[in-house]
């Protein structure tokens, strides 16, 4: 196994944000190359490559962008989703900011595919320097003429406005995104009409993570053999891991689909001293965890599949013996709390409930049968609420009750910070706690 | 044929075993409610958009039509029924009764147990989907959200968060139905809430809707608030009096009094809706103004004597007049009693002297009327339901949303449905008029009779035309003209419930009932039918006969409900009602009463039944709703009554035989009579005024109705931009306008889409009446830069 | 505790406090904002950003401006205002202090992160200090888990923080120091970077390194190694 960065490899040249040092490095040949292709063929360029959508979900990209009905006579729009904030996710951010023609070029060549002459860039608002970069970006291709009227002397048209968000991790949904790129509350819409056919202002609407969109250059340019030469047999290509957390050397991997586990903590440099993995995330929190166990697991859709979790957004977040998992499980059940729109009862009113529940246990204040009333409250919860944001609150309560039984049935008698207490597991010393360690 | 009236494609599905067919596209919750399958929901609301957010309505969907099921249970709101679809209700199947149950139990944790003080309680869908489909205990042990009680989100209206549970289908309704989205989501997730932005009360016209759609007791009538007990009401449909639209409403009573008016369900007309005029404006008859017995003037002093003392009474003045009588019905009679005043005026009174028309209104408008209105029945090309199919659809001086709600309602859903063309031919666009998608065609009265002459209009083009356009003269006589030169559909539509049943009754001085133009031939039909030798002489419509009053020419005046302020001109009114001898039949004194020489108390309408023609020319039903007042009769059995003394026979006594009366006239099948084209006068060069009665003012009808006067919208005067700088008033905020009898200070509020040289000013503004100033539509007015006016208490 | 019961003052804006710095100028720009998009109601949420950077939180002017310019109601401008966390219902510090207690950030010493900003600041999360100086919030996952624990200052980012480093922000920026995001510009304020958001640029975009040192991992050790994903042949 070796790392393959494609996305990251300009990330540490100097000035790697502007055009020049983008351009310098062969920047936007992509893009002058697909204007020499018809869009079919740019279309299918990224359809045969078998790219899967990296922002959670893995819909093949090339077939979202299909779907766009030929004959409708409303504008087309390409928005870029850039709201990253799925916990433990951190590889959209430092790509806009690092570099952020890279995203550019493949708005450029994605909408010369689909045919839309306006794009929109939603970066979530929390991130101020990602957005100046991005937004600098898009001033210098107007001013190089990447953008605006016959770009590259293509006989094409393109604006592109970068759309700042305002704290809602929902907005991450795609017709939740889309509302709130409207100007209204960032609640999901309902499917069908999808994207596709009714988006953006009721047109067809192709809707992408940053990397997906990011990783159409390098498809153009190299080929889809060379992309789908990389991977496994579903899950073609390269993809960015964000490893997070208990390990020696956090950050950004960049590997073909399907590295294992073990191989990125060996890369990483491991658990930090002293201490060994207890679970981690393979995509996010909204991913069922995992444990050592699954140190072996292709990390790709199927392999992740099949042990009952998701590839969702890569993003392993690693925790060691020293982590309550009740606490950890409270505060993603609180983030969802926190971050559920509102709109369907059982994420409302769900999470509602499982947070109090949690707070319980955590504070060693629950009761005989605590545990089973939480399995039963995500059965209650289950299959019925409007988007995925509840399930992906029952998957990390499920999964850590599965592994951790337990230490959640320590709630019943026991505060989780007596049980493990919480100064050891974070990475500096406290002042005046010294003693305690 | 329109696009609705084809046949649908129809998929036929399997709901808990039972088949049933349904068109294409009908979703799931409806095609089982067709097998007669109730589906538990809470959001989903048959006229509003689907939206999918309480997920009360799961079903088990095994088989997609496709062969394949879905694992999980789907939400039958949102789910369109497929050819060969199977699927399965908590009535059948385990998977959806427990979804259902689990929604229910997640409802719950966060609902207050205040039932028992609740307005909803024993008609409160989730106390009831609670009871059928939840489980008897809950596992929740933990904490409730807690709000600060009640929140007033309007006059009319408060909202109890508690109890809320975010089904939004009152902001859907503002936002769809009404286009009045001030109602609308606030906070996100466990705090989400229904709220309405601080001094920004939620005042549609229609507001009072959401606390019949909400499914709990969230939003609550405070007119209504801890009245009654749902099972302690009697319910009656009847039809609503406050305009010519026809909204059927459900009318609850409690021992005799009326608590709560609702819309009710009536698809082809309001379909599930009311304004809250027709809502909450039911309070006009209960209070201590209501005459309850007979009265006669002594001495200038009205006292009150037995039936037959007033009867005589009022016989001994009317044969006095001998001839010398008009009758005034107002425009609020049912059909039966504006017949039986029609045939009163007749047979008895030997006068074609009557006039149904209380307000602005012109001899060319009465032969209109009788040309183009009189003698039409309901007809399916011209309904609610053709209005939502029309190619195009045509305002003449009319705004819906304040003159007709349901017409409004009815013509947004069309422009929002299928982006209907709606032009409105007005002085400029209004906030209603801009709700319905409509496009402005800009006049001054002077331009009006042009615009109609330059019309785009063909026979699937659907023309309302307003009782406003009475005001300006030649007005109907080009929208006769254009209507049967290019074959468009035509309806009348004037504010008052009564006022085409009064045309269809002949309560006109050129026009018998069934549209039969008044000529000697006709007048001799009508003693063939009525028994009784029929006046065959011209009468005078409504403002001759209160000029020939003041003159002395004419003696009696019998006056069905009228007001002086609805009149142009109140001093003439006040001078006829002072010479001539007058007759009232009222229910509550009035400026009228105040001068009636003989009071003769009648039954208010909730307590008599009969019917309204509403715009279309529908009948629709009146009945009965509470119990006659003791002393008061009907207006029928007063004017046999009186008839009696005056020693004549009216031919019925009662509401039924009049309406059997009516019905037995074969229509008019003759020629139609001709108007006499009228040439409209020059345009002046000076700023004249226009003006129509808003849907809130300080009408009669709203006595009573205390939270409604506070919905009233402030009266403003709007004028162009140009108009504005060429009267100097560039920098003002408050305008003075001066007419022959006075002043009066209004705001100033600058409308670019109106025509220039002209001011838009309503009528009856409380305490500022024009007619007080002496002004009237198409007068001209003086303008004058003013300060804001002192509030009452100030120096 | 993170679980409360009561919203009794939820739900609607403060609008007893009427007082605005929006003048014509002001005016001017939310209609250009307003311009941008192809449908002007898109413009809403970059409007409420540039009304927090003109009056320091959602103020009544800023709300009845957007209202009339983009044609909606007040009601449903504070329904979108409201249901995003980035904008403030009273005035925020001149700089907003975020600390991230999700999860990780959370385990990894967010928490005490927290706790120790609090005791400092001597506010809750959700207030602003008197002297408006600090506002603090209690952040969600703000991607950037590879630099946790994490703060965030104007929503410049404030990586891999220990108590030292945040007693040492707190200090520099109260005194008035310059004080460099980690991964961005100096540390101007709040409101001027709501600006930025309200894509305004402020010509700081090329301040700050290209990436933080976890961002460049992978790459480092793949260039030590010789390993590219691009084909053999290609000039990267």
């Amino acid at each position: 196994m070796t790392l393959t960065p494609i996305l990251t490899r300009n990330w540490g040249t100097e000035r790697s944000w502007t055009l020049a040092a983008y351009q310098a490095q062969g920047g936007y040949k992509a893009a002058k190359k697909a204007f020499k292709m018809t869009p079919e063929q740019v279309m299918n360029e990224v359809k045969d490559s078998q790219l899967r959508g990296r922002g959670g979900a893995g819909f093949p990209t090339g077939l979202k962008w299909s779907f766009v009905p030929k004959d409708n006579p409303n504008p087309r729009y390409l928005v870029v989703n850039a709201d990253e904030s799925e916990p433990g996710t951190c590889k959209d951010i430092p790509l806009l900011m690092a570099s952020p023609h890279t995203l550019l070029e493949g708005v450029i060549i994605s909408a010369y595919a689909i045919n839309a002459h306006t794009a929109f860039i939603y970066i979530r608002g929390e991130v101020v320097h990602p957005i100046r970069r991005m937004q600098q970006a898009v001033q210098e291709a107007y001013d190089a003429g990447l953008l605006g009227k016959k770009i590259l002397g293509s006989g094409f048209d393109l604006d592109v406005i970068v759309h700042a968000g305002a704290g809602a991790y929902i907005c991450g949904e795609e017709t939740a995104l889309l509302n709130s790129l409207e100007g209204r509350r960032g609640q999901p819409r309902l499917r069908p009409p999808f994207p596709a056919v009714a988006g953006l202002y009721a047109s067809p609407t192709v809707i992408n993570n940053v990397e997906s969109i990011a990783s159409v250059p390098s498809i153009i340019e190299y080929g889809k053999d060379w992309f789908a030469a990389m991977g496994t047999e579903k899950s073609k290509g390269f993809t960015i891991y964000s490893l997070s957390g208990h390990v020696k050397r956090p950050g950004q991997y960049e590997a073909p689909l399907g590295v294992t586990m073990r191989q990125l903590l060996e890369l990483a440099g491991g658990i930090r001293d002293g201490h060994q993995l207890k679970f981690f995330t393979p995509g996010g929190s909204s991913t069922p965890i995992l444990t050592a166990d699954d140190l072996d697991v292709p990390l790709d859709y199927e392999g992740l599949a099949a042990k009952g979790t998701m590839l969702g957004t890569k993003a392993m977040q690693v925790f060691d013996e020293t982590t309550s998992v009740v606490r950890t499980t409270l505060r993603w059940v609180e983030f969802y709390e926190h971050e559920s729109c509102g709109k369907c009862t059982p994420c409302r009113e769900g999470n509602w409930w499982l947070g109090q529940l949690l707070a319980k246990l955590e504070a060693g204040k629950g009761e005989e049968g605590d545990v089973d009333k939480l399995l039963q409250v995500v059965d209650t919860i289950a299959g019925k609420s409007f988007c995925p944001l509840a399930e992906g609150a029952l998957a990390c309560v499920t999964s850590a009750v599965q592994h951790f039984r337990d230490e959640f049935e320590v709630g019943y008698h026991t505060p989780a910070w007596e049980h493990l207490p919480y100064e050891l597991s974070a990475v500096f010393t406290v002042p005046g706690k010294e003693d305690e360690q | 044929m329109s696009e609705s009236m084809q046949f649908a494609e129809m998929v036929t599905i399997t709901v808990d075993g039972v088949e049933v067919s349904v068109p294409k596209g009908t979703l799931v919750i409806r095609a089982a409610e067709a097998a007669g399958i109730a589906i538990p929901r809470f959001c989903d609301h048959p006229l509003l958009e689907p939206v999918g957010a309480c997920r009360q309505c799961l079903v088990e969907i095994t088989d997609a039509g496709n062969g394949r099921g879905f694992p999980k249970p789907q939400p039958s709101c949102t789910t369109e029924a497929a050819q060969g679809m199977v699927l399965a209700t908590g009535a059948t199947s385990a998977q959806a009764a427990k979804a259902q149950a689990d929604i229910l139990e997640l409802l719950l944790i966060n609902h207050p147990l205040d039932c028992p003080v609740c307005d909803k309680a024993g008609e409160c869908p989730l106390q009831n989907q609670a009871m059928a489909n939840g489980r008897a205990s809950s596992d929740f042990d933990g904490a409730k959200r807690q709000y600060s009680k009640l929140v007033a989100i309007s006059p009319t209206i408060s909202l109890d968060r508690e109890r809320c549970v975010l089904c939004t289908r009152c902001t859907r309704f503002a936002d769809q139905i009404a286009g009045d989205p001030m109602i609308h989501l606030v906070e996100r997730g466990p705090k989400q809430q229904i709220g309405v932005y601080p001094d920004r009360p939620y005042d549609s016209y229609f507001a009072g809707n959401v606390v019949q759609i909400c499914p709990v007791g969230a939003l609550t009538s405070n007119d209504y608030r801890f009245s009654a007990r749902p099972f302690d009401l009697a319910s009656t449909v009847t039809t609503c009096e406050n305009c010519a639209a026809g909204c059927q409403l459900r009318v609850d009573t409690r021992r005799g009094e009326v608590l709560r008016r609702n819309a009710g369900d009536c698809p082809s007309i309001n379909e599930e809706w009311s304004c809250d005029r027709g809502r909450f404006g039911f309070r006009s008859a209960m209070g201590e103004d209501r005459i309850r017995r007979p009265m006669i003037r002594k001495k200038g002093q009205l006292i009150e004597v037995s039936w037959p003392q007033a009867l005589a009474a009022a016989a001994a003045g009317l044969k006095k007049a001998a001839g010398k009588t008009g009758v005034l019905t107002g425009g609020r009679l049912t059909l039966e009693t504006a017949y039986a005043y029609s045939a009163f005026a007749r047979t008895v009174l030997k006068t074609n002297s009557i006039d149904f028309r209380a307000r602005p209104a012109s001899e060319e408008e009465a032969q209109f009327l009788a040309r183009m209105v009189a003698g039409q029945r309901f007809d399916e090309a011209i309904s609610y339901t053709a209005l939502e199919g029309a190619k195009k659809v045509v305002l003449i001086m009319l705004e819906p949303e304040e003159e007709s709600p349901a017409i409004f309602l009815r013509l947004r859903k069309a422009n929002r449905a299928r982006k209907l063309v709606v032009e409105t031919v007005a002085p400029f666009l209004s906030p209603g008029a801009a709700k319905i998608g409509a496009s402005l065609i800009a006049v001054r009265p002077s331009d009006l009779p042009g615009a109609i002459r330059d019309l785009d209009i063909d026979s699937e083009t659907i023309v309302l035309a307003g009782e406003r356009l009475a005001s300006v003269p030649g007005g109907f006589t080009a929208l006769a003209a254009r209507i049967e030169a290019s074959s468009a559909k035509l309806a009348w539509v004037p504010r008052r419930a009564g006022e085409v049943g009064a045309v269809q009754a002949g309560c006109l001085p050129n026009l018998l009932p069934a549209g039969y133009p008044l000529t000697k031939t006709n007048a001799k039909t009508f003693k063939a039918h009525w028994g009784a030798k029929t006046a065959s002489e011209p009468g005078l419509d409504a403002a001759g006969q209160l000029k020939a009053a003041a003159w002395g020419e004419l003696k009696a005046l019998v006056t069905a409900g009228i007001e002086a302020a609805d009149f142009c001109d109140p001093e003439l009114v006040n001078k006829a009602l002072t010479e001539a001898f007058v007759v009232s039949l009222e229910s509550r004194h009035s400026d009228v009463s105040e001068f009636a020489n003989v009071i003769l108390p009648v039954d208010v309408l909730a307590e008599v039944s009969g019917s309204f023609l509403n715009w279309e020319n529908r009948r629709c039903a009146v009945n009965q709703v509470v119990s006659p007042a003791r002393a008061a009769m009907s207006e029928v059995r007063v004017l046999a009554a009186l008839a009696t003394a005056l020693g004549e026979d009216l031919g019925f006594d009662n509401s039924v035989d009049a309406g059997e009366s009516f019905a037995a006239i074969p229509p008019w099948t003759g020629d139609k009579p001709k108007i006499v084209p009228v040439t409209p006068p020059p345009a002046k060069g000076s700023v004249m005024i226009m003006t129509g009665r808003e849907l809130m003012d300080d009408s009669r009808c709203l006595d009573g109705a205390q939270a409604l006067r506070a919905v009233e919208r402030t009266p403003i005067v709007r004028m162009s931009p140009a108009t504005l700088r060429a009267e100097g008033l560039a920098t003002s905020t408050y305008v003075r306008l001066t007419g022959p009898l006075g002043s009066a200070t209004f705001p100033l509020q600058v409308e670019p889409t109106m025509v220039d040289g002209v001011i838009w000013v309503p009528p009856r503004t409380p305490g500022n009446p024009l007619s007080a100033l002496g002004l009237e539509a198409d007068a001209t007015v003086m303008l004058a830069a003013a300060p804001e006016p002192k509030k009452e208490g100030e120096e | 505790m993170t679980h409360e019961h009561d919203f009794a003052d939820t739900g609607f804006l403060d609008t007893t406090d009427q007082s605005t710095a929006i003048d014509r100028a002001a005016l001017d720009q939310l209609e250009a904002i307003a311009e941008r998009y192809p449908v002007k109601r898109s413009a809403l949420m970059p409007m409420l950003h540039f009304v927090q950077a003109i009056d320091k939180r959602v103020s009544p002017a800023g709300v009845e401006a957007i209202a009339k310019i983009l044609e909606i109601t007040e009601a449903q401008v504070q329904g979108v205002a409201t249901f995003y966390t980035m904008y403030k219902r009273r005035p925020a510090g001149r700089h907003h202090i975020g600390v991230c207690t999700t999860a990780l950030c959370a385990v990894m010493g967010g928490d005490l992160l927290l706790e120790q900003v609090e005791q400092t600041l001597g506010i809750a999360p959700g207030e602003t200090t008197e002297d408006g100086m600090f506002s603090l919030e209690k952040v969600e996952c703000n991607a950037a888990c590879d630099f946790a624990p994490v703060m965030m200052v104007n929503w410049e980012f404030m990586d891999n923080m220990t108590p030292e480093k945040a007693e040492q922000l707190l200090d520099d920026l109260a005194k008035g120091r310059d004080v460099t995001s980690t991964r961005g510009p100096v540390l101007t304020s709040w409101a001027d970077n709501e600006r930025v958001l309200a894509g305004i640029p402020d010509g700081k975009a090329n301040d700050g390194p290209s990436a933080g040192e976890p961002s460049l991992e992978g790459v480092k050790i793949a260039t030590a190694k010789g390993w590219s994903g691009i084909p053999k042949g290609v000039r990267s």
